[in-house]
């Protein structure tokens, strides 16, 4: 066989030969084998993977009947950052009855939850009428996104000037004080959203901001599920590993600081999600073929894991994709037919 | 990305049955293959023509739930999620509020 043509994870055109798939693929699944303390894809698992990089064809899919629902994140900025001029409910619209969206999800701009608290006013009543229009169930979605709550634009000392100053304790605190804010934040927007008629609410890209963000999460999700019994969560990640910004920040005595993906599912469960987003980091010098065996494995021990539903987070830059703006169909559809087929997974 | 990811894996939303089954997902916990087969049953069809075009278009338009390819009089928004919640046997969050607005259950 000649050449296959596949791509690195920035999204540049490479060609491997065969036992150099073979290698990628078997260093990727390895690398999150050794990272998450799981186990590495099986050798059918390897074969199945090398079939399907060695495809020529530009877009794959799965098997009939193998399809998974879709959920996404921001809907209506995805139109609006392309500058497509439509409102919130227009570009819902489109996502039902253009795009074949299973699920839909009201969003801000902005994308987090403390513009969107100040938003509510004028949001609540777009999405009461957007629940009036469209059929799929409808979510509304922000990120925690802790970095806003730091002054001068949030109430809380910035922990990243006090930390050079070695004041370690005060920014401690200061972190401590921005989780909070942030879970009360979330706490309000998601109950507004739920009592004008919203299926569910998503914490999306958690963790960014490191082990209080993921904290923000867990402790919102919590309150939520004890005050609406019925409401979908979904909790989608930011990445694959919670850094510890804080480093002792715990949630039901587990440190949270450096926990790869089954053990931030685990904490999820625990705190009453209902669907489970892990995102698995795209190393952009690697090619697809190992991003994509090193995601696969990751997804995998979690769906394995896991009693509530997965949905994995597969866009830019994560769960095998490309780390790019505009994405390529070959690796786009690559990625999706490999996290359902080998992982087994509930959505995407 | 989402047109790619629709075509390698996505069930296809109101143009096929992905929002119902996306719905026992959310309203039941169901994992996917039981929310599959679970939607599949009350709809009389199998698993394979839940991602049909061909075959759902048909039967949500007998069924009155809402489709991609919108029709003079058919269901279109909270008429068809009324009608879904009944189908399916679920609480839609949003066909609870409008009853609540109104004043009165409609079924």
């Amino acid at each position: 066989m000649g050449k296959i043509r596949t791509r690195l994870g920035d999204g540049s055109v490479i060609e491997l030969s065969e036992s150099e798939l073979q290698n990628d693929l078997e260093n990727g699944t390895q690398d999150a084998a050794e990272r998450g303390k799981i186990s590495p894809l099986s050798q059918d698992e390897l074969r199945y993977l090398a079939e399907l990089f060695k495809r020529t064809d530009r877009g794959v899919g799965v098997d009939t009947g193998k399809e998974v629902v879709l959920s996404y994140d921001c809907g209506p900025l995805k139109i609006k950052r392309s500058y497509g001029t439509a409102s919130k409910l227009q570009s819902l619209q489109m996502l039902e009855r253009l795009l074949g969206a299973d699920t839909l999800e009201m969003a801000h701009v902005d994308y987090s939850y403390k513009p969107a608290k100040q938003l509510l006013w004028m949001d609540q009543p777009i999405m009461e009428q957007a629940l009036m229009v469209t059929i799929p169930a409808m979510f509304y979605g922000a990120m925690p996104n802790l970095g806003l709550y730091t002054q001068p634009d949030g109430p809380c000392v910035n922990p990243m000037e006090l930390l050079p100053q070695g004041k370690i304790a005060e920014a401690r605190a200061s972190f401590e004080e921005m989780v909070e804010c942030a879970a009360n934040d979330m706490v309000i927007v998601a109950s507004t959203m739920y009592e004008a008629g919203a299926d569910g609410i998503n914490f999306d890209t958690t963790g960014a901001a490191g082990d209080g963000d993921f904290l923000a999460a867990l402790r919102a999700t919590e309150i939520l599920r004890h005050k609406y019994p019925d409401m979908c969560i979904e909790m989608g990640m930011a990445g694959e590993f919670i850094f510890g910004m804080h480093g002792t920040l715990t949630y039901d005595g587990v440190r949270l600081a450096g926990l790869y993906p089954r053990e931030q599912l685990k904490l999820a469960e625990k705190a009453g999600a209902s669907i489970f987003g892990p995102a698995i980091n795209t190393n952009t010098n690697s090619s697809c073929p190992c991003d994509v065996a090193r995601a696969s494995t990751f997804i995998k021990d979690c769906v394995k894991s896991s009693n509530i539903l997965i949905h994995g987070n597969v866009g830019m830059g994560v769960c095998g994709m490309p780390m790019q703006d505009v994405l390529p169909v070959d690796s786009v559809s690559r990625a999706s037919k490999a996290m359902v087929e080998i992982t087994g997974l509930d959505g995407l | 990305m989402s047109g790619a990811h629709n075509f390698a894996s996505g069930m296809g939303g109101i143009r096929t049955a992905g929002d119902l089954v996306a719905r026992m997902e959310i309203a039941r916990g169901m994992k996917i293959n039981e929310a599959k087969e679970y939607v599949a049953k009350k709809l009389g069809v199998s698993v394979v023509d839940l991602s049909d075009p061909v075959v759902m278009n048909e039967l949500r338009k007998d069924l009155d739930i809402g489709s991609a390819y919108v029709l003079p009089g058919v269901a279109q928004g909270i008429d068809a999620k009324f009608r879904i919640a009944e189908l399916l046997d679920i609480e839609i969050n949003s066909v609870k509020k409008f009853e609540e607005r109104i004043g009165r259950k409609l079924k």
